[in-house]
């Protein structure tokens, strides 16, 4: 990564436009398609920046001389350098730019919060708003792919070295993405039939399009990583297996934060209480709303209530979901307020757009029974806000007698995961923290195992692609590190 | 791609299918399980594995026609292939010598209990199996169950073959006669299960059985599969699929099972009008890219 007061002080800038006339021009908007038709479909909602557009928002950059937006991406891109090859019409050398950093531009530049990385520090933003960085790295990625031959990319000479990575997800693909341009031979094993992790089975096509991540994952197969679905580490072959008896030098453990939490009230069994992960992984990964043509069904709750628990980006993944396949009423149940909401910003916005109801202050006490096993309703109650907890946040306070019903034919519940034990069980040595996540360095990515790698969800617990990507990246350099070092460990 | 080596009904609507699966059957325990997916289009399903030869690098799977997904599977033959075949998955049957053991199973869940079966037997156990079906042409395994028993009853619902009557019917008989019994392993059907679980319970005769609710990843990712546990949730996938009888609140996995009938009966209807084109898709799926790439392992 080049530090940023190593940049060339005083480049000359490809923008004619004077400083005090880039602040004047408006934050060009992305193109998307209007609310209450995209309501109905699974397409993307988001259109994406003409090139027209993309240069007149690049213009707006300032050319910090300490590029705060680098600064704070978990990945380290070049923003700034990016940004000016935008501005020169230079497409091409920016999703290159962009590639020295990140294997995953046309997913982050979807899905990251940019708001609390490059976006959150632009000096534009204090005064107007911040630069679309966001939007300019999709962009550029989207260009990439309508005109890289991906036939003929260039492979760094090989080291001899084997590398496995365990999960497809953000951190795995990132990992093996960075180590196979290091000339290490890369395997990428998935439980799943898809490549991809939380990006195939989590985020649905409406905000990242399956497409997409396939176009992503070509690249990667033609830089030569290997990929191989069907396997869980841990049943169908050990980590230890993989090293001592496949030859691997290295593992990298990029497995997610898998098991899904309940609340442990009443009721959760009932038929139509869903995990967010359940209802996610029917939609996006088996393709429930194309049924009949995929066989995953769904329920038909067409008409009806549908609540998610939760107000993270995945509660809003999984009730934009719902409103799409039919829901009468969508609503987010969600126990602190709005300002409290982890969710990125822009899906707030696009979801109250849509027309999903925001309960805010109230959690459910208890799912009810229509008699016959089927879900009727929650019990819910009115919650106020006190102290902070250790998150940080207001704590929320349950309001006595404020209890209330509502109908519902489906719930979501959204309120988290915890970690997955299935690589910590079966693998000796590798030592834990209390709440069962894998313990590793947090600038080396080294874990209690000589030549085992881990980060991502699995480390941190549930958190964001781009923090995971960050992991995978640093893994990566931490890897080919103890790889060519003889000694290092 | 997994390869079907060989495949031959074992009873009208049971087949038995020996697939290319070399990492699996290297790892395989009894009690342990794949999960299937046909082709691009289909849906993930739970099998059961009859048998693993870690040699040759096959699984063995025993497979009844129920719905659309089974009976397209069963519609494939020797030298087809299986999109997706993933596991071994949940945790193995508990092994050990308990001293007396009966080995139950009712329709195509007697192909799921013989590699316990025969774990048991390996332990040192007295193997008392039954096995129940609904006629003659379904009784399934007797020569391999006989194999790895001590002794081996059967009952036909409707007395077509050996005895008329239920495995429970065995079970009381055993029981009545004083026959000291230190465990019962009971797979079927979920009426049987749960008729052997009451009866054993008032027994305090230890049982467990081997649940199959309704499954998408089988890793524990999901949790489509939980199953009410004393009154909590467990999931069938990674906590099972074996659990203790005596625990399990069978209604509500009766209840979770039935909850997309609907949709199910409407693909089975589809499969039932547009067979052919439905088996030309699953074919068409087989001649494309492989899902495996490296090694094949």
């Amino acid at each position: 990564m080049t530090e940023p007061t190593k940049q060339p002080p005083k480049q000359k800038s490809a923008n004619p436009l004077p400083l005090k006339e880039r602040m004047k021009v408006p934050r060009q908007h992305m193109l998307e398609q209007p609310p209450l038709e995209r309501a109905t479909n699974f397409t993307e909602v988001n259109l994406g920046y003409s090139e027209e557009l993309a240069r007149q928002e690049a213009a707006r950059c300032l050319e910090c001389a300490k590029p705060v937006c680098m600064i704070d991406c978990p990945v380290g891109v070049k923003v700034k350098e990016f940004v000016q090859l935008i501005v020169a019409g230079d497409f091409m050398g920016a999703a290159a730019k962009i590639r020295e950093d990140n294997v995953l531009p046309a997913i982050t530049g979807r899905v990251c919060p940019q708001e609390d990385h490059c976006e959150g520090g632009c000096l534009m933003g204090k005064k107007v708003q911040p630069l679309g960085i966001g939007y300019l790295e999709r962009f550029v990625a989207d260009y990439e792919q309508r005109h890289l031959d991906i036939s003929n990319l260039p492979k760094a000479p090989p080291t001899g070295k084997k590398v496995a990575i365990v999960g497809s997800g953000p951190s795995g693909l990132t990992a093996a993405g960075d180590l196979v341009q290091k000339g290490h031979e890369v395997h990428v094993f998935e439980a799943l039939h898809e490549i991809g992790g939380v990006l195939v089975y989590g985020i649905p096509e409406f905000r990242l399009p399956k497409g997409i991540i396939r176009q992503q994952v070509d690249y990667m197969r033609a830089m030569g990583v290997v990929f191989e679905t069907d396997v869980v580490v841990g049943r169908t072959v050990t980590i230890d297996e993989l090293m001592e008896e496949e030859g691997y030098d290295a593992v990298f453990i990029g497995t997610g934060a898998g098991l899904p939490q309940f609340m442990g009230i009443p009721g959760e069994h009932l038929n139509g209480v869903y995990s967010a992960n359940e209802f996610l992984t029917r939609i996006n990964l088996m393709h429930a709303y194309e049924f009949p043509r995929y066989d995953e069904p769904m329920l038909d709750f067409r008409g009806k209530n549908v609540a998610v628990i939760g107000g993270g980006n995945t509660a809003l993944d999984a009730i934009r979901s719902a409103l799409r396949l039919g829901a009468g009423k969508a609503f987010i149940l969600y126990r602190r307020s709005e300002a409290e909401m982890p969710a990125r910003k822009e899906e707030v916005k696009h979801a109250q757009q849509e027309g999903i109801e925001f309960q805010v202050l109230a959690a459910p006490l208890e799912f009810l029974d229509d008699g016959k096993g089927w879900l009727a309703g929650a019990r819910c109650q009115k919650m106020a806000l006190g102290e902070p907890d250790a998150s940080g946040r207001r704590r929320p306070v349950p309001i006595e007698g404020s209890e209330y019903e509502i109908p519902l034919a489906a719930a979501v519940i959204a309120i988290g995961t915890s970690a997955n034990p299935i690589v910590q069980s079966t693998t000796p040595g590798l030592n834990t923290n209390k709440r069962n996540y894998i313990e590793a360095d947090p600038t080396t990515q080294r874990t209690s195992r000589k030549g085992v790698f881990a980060g991502g969800d699995i480390v941190t617990g549930s958190a964001t692609v781009i923090l995971a990507m960050g992991a995978g990246r640093r893994a990566a350099k931490s890897i080919h590190e103890y790889l060519t070092t003889p000694g290092t460990w | 791609m997994f390869k079907i080596q060989h495949a031959e009904f074992l009873a009208p609507g049971i087949k038995r299918f020996v697939i290319e699966a070399p990492r699996i059957a290297r790892k395989q325990k009894p009690g342990q399980f794949v999960i299937l997916r046909l082709y691009e289009q289909g849906e993930r399903i739970p099998i059961t594995i009859e048998h693993s030869d870690p040699e040759r690098g096959t699984i063995r799977i025993v497979v009844q026609s129920a719905g659309k997904t089974t009976n397209l599977l069963n519609s494939l033959n020797t030298g087809d292939s299986i999109l997706d075949v993933v596991g071994p998955l949940g945790k193995p049957s508990e092994i050990q010598n308990f001293g007396t053991v009966v080995v139950m199973g009712g329709g195509v869940g007697t192909a799921m209990t013989y590699p316990t079966a025969a774990a048991l037997k390996r332990a040192g156990n007295r193997v008392i199996s039954i096995v129940g079906a609904r006629n003659k042409e379904l009784v399934i395994l007797e020569r391999e169950l006989r194999e790895v028993s001590d002794s081996l009853m059967i009952t036909t619902d409707d007395g077509s073959y050996a005895d008329k009557g239920f495995v429970t019917d065995k079970l009381r008989q055993l029981i009545e006669n004083g026959t000291r019994i230190d465990l019962v392993l009971a797979i079927g059907p979920i009426p049987m299960m749960r008729a052997v679980a009451e009866m054993t319970r008032k027994e305090h005769i230890r049982t467990i059985v081997s649940l199959n609710p309704i499954m998408i990843d089988g890793t524990g990712m999901c949790g489509g599969c939980r199953v009410l546990i004393d009154g909590k949730s467990e999931f069938a996938c990674v906590d099972g699929p074996e659990f203790d009888a005596h625990r399990v609140d069978f209604a509500v996995l009766v209840q979770r099972n039935s909850m997309y009938r609907a949709a199910e009966q409407k693909s089975m209807e589809e499969f039932q009008r547009e067979t052919q084109s439905q088996l030309d898709t699953v074919h068409a799926g087989q001649t494309g890219a492989c899902a495996v790439e490296g090694d094949g392992r």
